[in-house]
């Protein structure tokens, strides 16, 4: 009933609606060199396009209404003429090569990434993404934020509705930034519009793309290759700020990380890991293990009231850690830390009437990762 | 002497056919078993297409399901999971099932009576391709009743999302798939057969009509990929089922390695989906515009070239993939030159109605629609192959309006233009032109409505295979959404066209449509069962 009225009021509104639409429906100029090349491309050829199609639709509609049948016309009987022939095959090769030049000049510029002042490696997992500063020791993931009731729609969806993240990736203007994609699981694919980088993540490859923004903002974009069941919840969201501020940004982000891996030996209380792993949980294991640990079996496993689990701790830690071969479960002692892994097991054992009372160290987990 | 389509000769039809004086098939089965067991092409043609049109339906709900849950942002209807198997099965139903077997079913009934023939070759191999089918995609369908669903991975089926992360069905998808495609390769080899061996006397290759010459590259095109399929699909089994890594980057295999393969079949297989419809296309225009086909040996010599270099282009489809830069030059340079030979065949199709006298009946309509759109699909086609530009188009709405574009009133809008035009043939009766001219118009409304938009929302950012996406994009699905629905009811005047055709309407003579000249149009309306018991001769026409 809910879902009639809403398509009824949709339809009654909709020829309001798309007038005043100021959208974009165009590809976007973007912030970079590069992405104004292809920009500039796209609607050449486009134009070229255009060109040909009026000449040839504007051929077979003037034939359409000169030559009825309706009118008494008397249709003719030539056929194949070798001087015409060559010419519609001739002309379109220069055409086309017309198009391949500026193409194959900008696709030179887009695959040269010598020279960056920065690496970044760019993580694709189900369905977050991971960067990593290259010899800056500074790594995070980042996944979707925008709120589940938005979603269904409980909740006013708003502006950046579905594009959305707890952490940014955060670069520098006027710099080259070298990405180096890979995946831990399937193929996703790394896109920003504005920047013109799109590019496959794929398992046990690392691909190179690279970027100069020339405009400090906000860009985002979407994961472009499908890759399961929530390929349409991992957004890209890059904050592109000045170099200074950039330089302030990731000294800071360093000092905090090497703050966390000193605070490894200490003895943590229970209350601070089930904070901690609460926050981890939500921002990497809800999108398939859901909300309260309530799993979407036969693919992902119920965490509440799991009895195996709940019995075995070593198992438990084994399985995140190292994840499970043959199964969408990832290994994530590259991709947490010890404390976050030991949170977010402490906080799996004790959340949703589980209640196991245990506290996983990060000191234990250390050890284990370093195995 | 100038060369053009064979005139036709009633003279030289078999009325004797008629009523069964040579036919020896003497005690024929009756009821359901008549129809499991028929040889006859044009029995076994008219199961091809009755499958082709039910599955059409089934693929098309699917296609509702997903554009309903995309006409308006956040998740109504469905889940993602769900969402990702109707967009999957939309798409493995309409290519396999819908569209292939469609062209199937035409060549059955009209390669015969088109080049003088009294059946297939290989009548009994025949019907075995035929009811592979059923079995292949009863099979498919019933996967999405199994615990863990029915194939999410997208028609495109990319490793290792669909083996290592693949549902528990998968299995069941891959016997589908390699059923199918035995079906399709036995049914090529019988159309290679039979027109190679079984012309009528005098007929020789360059004689033939269009569509025999598109169904016999087409036909080469299917038993050089289809196998490349069945590799691929038997890989992923492997890896699934007997612990091998082709395709699992853990274990050292591969995953790029199963989009070369894919492609090298998939590539291929749109020009098999493609090049019947240019053989249909050029029967109806000359016909209806009462003039011989401007260039016909220049369009035999561009289907050739098209199949050619359909075996070159396949990495065009993985541009992102991290290829090397040589690679993307070269896939980019083979693709652009495809607009050569396509652009040959739409300026022959043009000149043809140039000085014609040109009348509109169905066939005609759906045939000039087609010229139009498939064009405008041509078009994005080219802005596709530019490699840095697909940087920003790979794997947007923009690639779905650009395929939709060249299959829906591409291959789909030839597939209708055949049947109208042929209908008589198969039926004795005209088709109902006032509904025939409103199926049409919807048609090609709702086609638009549906497809125009999503140029522009892929333009503008929007991914493809997402189940809810950005604000930004609202306006563009609703319309997609509500043309979809529009098109897809629209279908249904079709059914009922054909519902009344074969149960009256106006007669057709053996010859139903004034300028139409090949051998089929030599025999009687509805063409008996058994034709061309005696070979008729053939007689070229001179001009
Ligand atoms: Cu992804």
């Amino acid at each position: 009933m809910r879902a009639l009225r809403y398509w009824s009021t949709y339809i009654a509104v909709l020829p309001f609606l798309v007038p005043t639409a100021s959208y974009a429906w165009n590809m976007p100029i973007g912030v970079t060199d590069v992405s104004g090349d292809i920009y500039r491309l796209h609607m050449t050829i486009f134009w070229i396009c255009v060109a040909i199609g009026l000449l040839v639709f504007g051929a077979m509609f003037y034939s359409l209404f000169r030559y009825r049948h309706a009118k008494g016309a008397k249709a003719a009987h030539f056929h194949e003429n070798t001087l015409v022939e060559v010419l519609w095959t001739a002309i379109p090769v220069l055409i086309l090569v017309a198009m391949a030049v500026p193409a194959t000049a900008t696709l030179k510029q887009m695959y040269d990434p010598s020279d960056a002042d920065l690496d970044v490696m760019i993580t694709g997992q189900q369905w977050r993404w991971r960067y990593e500063y290259m010899g800056e020791n500074v790594a995070f993931t980042s996944s979707l934020s925008t709120p589940r009731v938005q979603i269904s729609g409980e909740e006013k969806r708003g502006e950046t509705y579905l594009l959305d993240v707890d952490n940014p990736l955060v670069l520098p203007v006027n710099r080259k930034v070298r990405f180096l994609m890979t995946s831990d699981d399937v193929i996703h694919s790394w896109w920003v519009p504005e920047l013109a980088v799109k590019q496959d993540a794929v398992p046990g490859f690392i691909n190179e793309n690279w970027v100069r923004i020339n405009e400090p903002g906000i860009y985002r974009g979407q994961c472009a290759e499908l890759c399961g069941m929530d390929h349409g919840f991992m957004p890209v969201v890059v904050h592109a700020i000045e170099e200074k501020a950039f330089d302030e940004w990731i000294a800071e982000r360093k000092a905090a990380a090497e703050k966390e891996i000193s605070g490894i030996d200490r003895d943590w209380k229970l209350a601070e890991l089930m904070e901690r792993g609460q926050a981890t949980y939500e921002a990497i294991c809800v999108s398939c293990h859901q909300p309260g640990g309530k799993g979407s079996p036969p693919a992902f496993p119920a965490l509440a009231g799991n009895e195996q689990l709940i019995a075995d701790q070593a198992w438990h830690l084994d399985r995140v850690i190292n994840g499970v071969s043959g199964a969408a479960m990832p290994a994530f002692r590259d991709t947490l830390n010890p404390v976050e892994i030991a949170a977010v097991v402490t906080y799996t054992r004790n959340a949703w009437g589980n209640d196991t009372g245990d506290v996983v160290q990060p000191s234990v987990v250390a050890e284990q990762v370093d195995q | 002497m100038a060369k053009l389509p064979p005139k036709s000769m009633p003279l030289h039809s078999t009325p004797a056919a008629a009523d069964g004086q040579l036919n020896t098939h003497t005690a024929l089965p009756k009821g359901v078993m008549r129809w499991v067991l028929t040889t006859n092409h044009k029995e076994i043609g008219t199961l091809y297409l009755l499958f082709s049109l039910s599955m059409f339906f089934v693929g098309g709900v699917f296609a509702l399901v997903v554009r309903a849950e995309l006409f308006q942002p956040g998740l109504q209807l469905i889940d993602p999971e769900f969402f990702n198997q109707m967009t999957t099965m939309h798409g493995l139903i309409m290519v396999f099932a819908a569209v292939m077997p469609a062209f199937t079913g035409l060549a059955n009934w009209m390669i015969p009576l088109q080049i003088g023939a009294p059946d297939m070759a290989l009548p009994r191999l025949n019907n075995f391709s035929f009811w592979l089918l059923p079995v292949a995609f009863t099979l498919l369908l019933s996967t999405l009743l199994m615990p863990g669903g029915g194939p999410n991975f997208g028609w495109t089926f990319y490793a290792p999302l669909s083996t290592t992360y693949a549902p528990a069905s998968t299995t069941f998808f891959i016997l589908a798939i390699h059923i199918a495609g035995i079906s399709s390769i036995l049914g090529a080899i019988n159309i290679i057969a039979t027109i190679l061996n079984m012309r009528a006397p005098g007929m020789r290759l360059m004689d033939m009509p269009l569509f025999v010459w598109t169904w016999l590259i087409t036909a080469f095109l299917l038993i050089a990929v289809m196998p490349v399929l069945a590799g691929v699909i038997t890989m992923m089994l492997m890896d699934i089922n007997f612990g091998t890594n082709f395709f699992n980057a853990a274990g050292g295999g591969d995953p790029v390695l199963f989009q070369h393969l894919f492609w090298f079949f998939g590539h291929p297989e749109v020009y098999i989906m493609i090049l019947p419809a240019f053989g249909i296309v050029s029967a109806i225009i000359p016909t209806f515009a009462r003039k011989p086909l401007f260039g016909y040996t220049s369009m035999v010599y561009a289907t050739a070239a098209i199949a050619l270099l359909s075996f070159l282009v396949w990495a065009h489809h993985m541009f992102l993939v991290g290829l090397p830069l040589v690679a993307e030059l070269f896939f980019m340079y083979s693709t652009m030159l495809i607009a050569v030979p396509t652009g040959v065949k739409v300026f022959n199709w043009v000149t043809t109605l140039f000085r014609g006298s040109i009348s509109f009946e169905p066939p005609m309509l759906f045939a000039l629609a087609f010229v139009v759109l498939f064009t405008i699909g041509g078009f994005s086609g080219i802005m596709l192959a530019i490699a840095p530009a697909d940087f920003q188009y790979h794997d947007t709405y923009f690639v779905v309006a650009h395929f939709h574009y060249v299959l829906v009133p591409g291959a789909i809008f030839a597939i209708m233009a055949g049947a109208y035009y042929w209908l008589p043939k198969w039926t004795g009766h005209y088709p109902n032109e006032r509904l025939a001219q409103w199926h049409f118009w919807l048609s090609v409304i709702g086609v638009n409505l549906t497809f125009f938009p999503m140029h522009f929302a892929g333009l503008a950012g929007m991914p493809r295979r997402i189940p809810d996406y950005a604000l930004q994009f609202a306006d563009f699905n609703m319309v997609s959404s509500i043309g979809a629905f529009f098109f897809g009811t629209s279908q249904l005047l079709f059914v009922i066209v054909v519902v009344i055709c074969v149960r009256g309407g106006k007669k057709a003579p053996a010859k139903a449509w004034e300028g139409a000249e090949d051998l089929e149009w030599s025999v009687p309306s509805p063409a008996p069962l058994h034709t061309f018991e005696r070979p008729p001769k053939f007689e070229r026409s001179t001009s």
